[in-house]
């Protein structure tokens, strides 16, 4: 089921440029890049390495800044080039989730403990972020290794544990860059799957950073990046 | 959720490890403030037990304390004809060196003014004070002479019949009480031979005078016993102590022994305060030294280990950071875990030191005031030491995560 064009934006990006270095050593990474993302969309950004997908990534993550452009994020302009409008720290802690490569959880927390840190920064209170955290979970299938620190989970159980932190505060945006990429065929489809089972159910805009073609059925639409330029991709015909 | 603490559960072993290693320097630190005041109590001990208002000492020298005070002994029976004066009593006090059931033994033997002074002050665990004028001794239990013990010093065996605790000089030596006549035949003991030596050096020089011509018996009495020979008086001793009568006024007492020309006479604060600042105030200021060398370098070490458990944890401290944590809450997990390593670092430091302070050879004094103070420097040592590990963990970029 694709999102109506009606629906409300997740993001917006404008014109989004990046240019590192200056002079001879000047690279842009890059240009002019535009999309939107609605709620309950759940898109793939393809390419090969080095076309940018990461940096649009990370900037629309609000944590590597463009050099020109604009940002738009659940209806709030959130960066106008470089300039952040809003307070960027506590923006990412309302309004978005991201799931990498690696899962990146914490080692010293156990499953449900890192699910319940991004909830307490969050200034929910620790017994109900636990709560929550459980549930959470459990609607991702690893409650059963809850109290499991991550290096006794599988990869494919990491992702998810790290999918459901990227949850815990509802956001209006998931950001996810090659979330598969560590995992067999199998359990990488499991992880696409889960991506499009959130964005449909819990109506976040879902962007998905992917080398992988096996699973681009899952997708809402897919957008392709080159040197720097995004243009949309195939609508995937799932 | 209590970051710090999850952290170190999981980090248990190197963490315990860290914190025994702050502990055993902290020990160092308080084990250096306890000998410090060790010293300072030791040496003070005598000055303060024996009671004394007034020392009087030869003229313009600062007492037995500091340096060779000699005044005859006759004199504590002029300083008992000023007014206001209790008692006069010779001090004598110096150190030697023995075999001891073939080990060294060095101790400080102090003269009592027998009869009048029979070690009643002394504190004695075991025992009685002094019997008898002659070969018996108060011995501390850092000499190692059990009750009854004999020993022999110079030409005599003196048996110990009173044990003290903690009677030490300020170079830390057990102190040993004789009477003042047996304390001075120990430390003007001679051998035969030497003494045989100054019998023929004495005819020799009388010899080489007119009056050794015209007195034959002097060439005679020369070569006999010390004894003898009325020009040699009875050996000098080094101080004596004055104790002024309730009432009377101290300052009066002093300034009237003070204008005689051939002594000096100072207070028993003028006496404290020369041992503190005079004779043991290198040492005293070399320990402070070392202390404060030692506070920086736990200061150091412990940021050093905080950097790296810092460094260890920027990875996830950057994703802390991507999930949009507040400063205060990576603040809070780094200055938890220093204010931690320090308080269980002092706990171990006041645990071993218990432990092991007492078996040092002299003693180390560990005052609440100490501990206190010790207490204060960990937090700031534990603050200050966090700042590096905080400043790295500030400047962590949140797309280090991707790295």
């Amino acid at each position: 089921m694709t999102p109506p064009s009606t629906a409300l934006p997740a993001i917006e990006v404008f014109d989004l440029t990046k240019i590192y270095g200056s002079g001879n050593t000047e690279v842009v990474a890059m240009k002019d890049a535009n999309l939107r993302v609605v709620k309950g969309e759940v898109i793939a950004l393809l390419g090969p390495s080095g076309a940018g997908k990461s940096t649009l990534l990370t900037a629309m993550g609000l944590i590597n800044p463009p050099t020109s452009g604009r940002i738009v994020i659940g209806g709030v302009p959130v960066l106008d080039g470089p300039r952040p409008l809003v307070d960027l720290r506590a923006f990412r802690r309302h309004q978005l989730g991201f799931v990498f490569q690696k899962a990146n959880l914490i080692p010293f927390l156990n499953a449900v403990q890192n699910v319940q840190v991004a909830l307490e920064i969050n200034d929910v209170p620790p017994r109900s972020a636990r709560k929550r955290a459980m549930e959470l979970l459990d609607y991702l299938g690893v409650a059963d290794r809850a109290n499991n620190l991550p290096d006794a989970l599988s990869g494919g159980q990491q992702q998810r544990v790290a999918v459901a932190r990227a949850l815990a505060n509802e956001p209006s945006l998931i950001l996810a860059d090659e979330p598969t990429a560590a995992l067999d065929s199998h359990r990488g489809r499991q992880v696409m799957e889960l991506f499009r089972k959130v964005a449909h159910e819990r109506g976040a805009g879902v962007i998905v950073v992917t080398h992988d073609q096996r699973s681009l059925d899952v997708f809402d639409q897919t957008y392709e990046m080159e040197d720097g330029q995004l243009r949309t991709g195939q609508t995937p015909a799932g | 959720m209590n970051l710090a603490a999850q952290d170190i559960r999981h980090n248990l072993g190197r963490f315990a490890l860290t914190a025994v290693g702050i502990g055993l320097l902290l020990m160092i630190v308080l084990g250096m403030s306890g000998i410090y005041r060790g010293m300072i109590d030791d040496a003070l001990i005598v000055v303060n037990r024996i009671g004394a208002d007034l020392w009087v000492v030869q003229r313009g020298t600062r007492g037995p304390f500091a340096e060779i005070s000699r005044v005859p002994a006759n004199l504590e029976h002029r300083l008992r004809a000023v007014p206001g004066v209790v008692s006069a009593r010779t001090f004598v006090s110096h150190s030697v060196q023995r075999e001891h059931q073939g080990k060294p033994l060095r101790m400080n033997v102090h003269g009592l003014a027998w009869p009048e002074d029979k070690g009643a002050w002394v504190t004695l665990t075991a025992g009685r004070p002094l019997g008898q004028g002659h070969y018996e001794m108060i011995a501390d239990a850092s000499l190692g002479l059990a009750l009854g013990e004999k020993m022999v010093l110079g030409k005599d065996t003196y048996t110990v019949v009173g044990v003290t605790k903690g009677m030490v000089s300020s170079g830390g030596d057990g102190i040993a009480f004789l009477t003042t006549q047996d304390a001075q035949a120990v430390q003007f003991d001679l051998s035969g031979e030497a003494i045989r030596l100054e019998r023929a050096a004495r005819v020799q020089r009388a010899v080489e005078q007119d009056i050794g011509q015209v007195q034959p018996l002097l060439l005679e009495r020369g070569g006999g016993l010390s004894s003898g020979i009325p020009a040699l008086a009875r050996p000098m001793v080094s101080a004596i102590t004055v104790r002024v009568a309730d009432g009377a006024d101290l300052a009066t007492v002093a300034a009237t022994i003070a204008g005689w020309p051939d002594v000096s006479v100072h207070t028993r604060d003028g006496q404290e305060e020369l041992l503190v600042y005079g004779m043991i105030d290198k040492a005293r200021r070399q320990i402070g030294l070392f202390r404060v060398l030692l506070i920086i370098i736990s200061t150091i070490i412990m940021a050093l280990i905080l950097y790296t458990l810092t460094l260890d944890k920027i990875h996830d401290i950057a994703m802390l950071k991507l999930m949009g944590a507040r400063n205060s809450m990576i603040v809070g997990l780094i200055m938890q875990q220093a204010l931690l390593l320090g308080a269980l670092g002092f706990g171990i430091a006041w645990y071993l030191g218990g432990w092991i302070f007492p078996k040092f050879p002299r003693r180390v004094l560990v005052t609440t005031e100490d501990l206190l103070g010790l207490a204060v420097v960990v937090v700031i040592i534990s603050i200050l030491s966090s700042l590096l590990g905080i400043w790295k963990a500030l400047r962590v970029e949140p797309n280090k995560v991707l790295s």
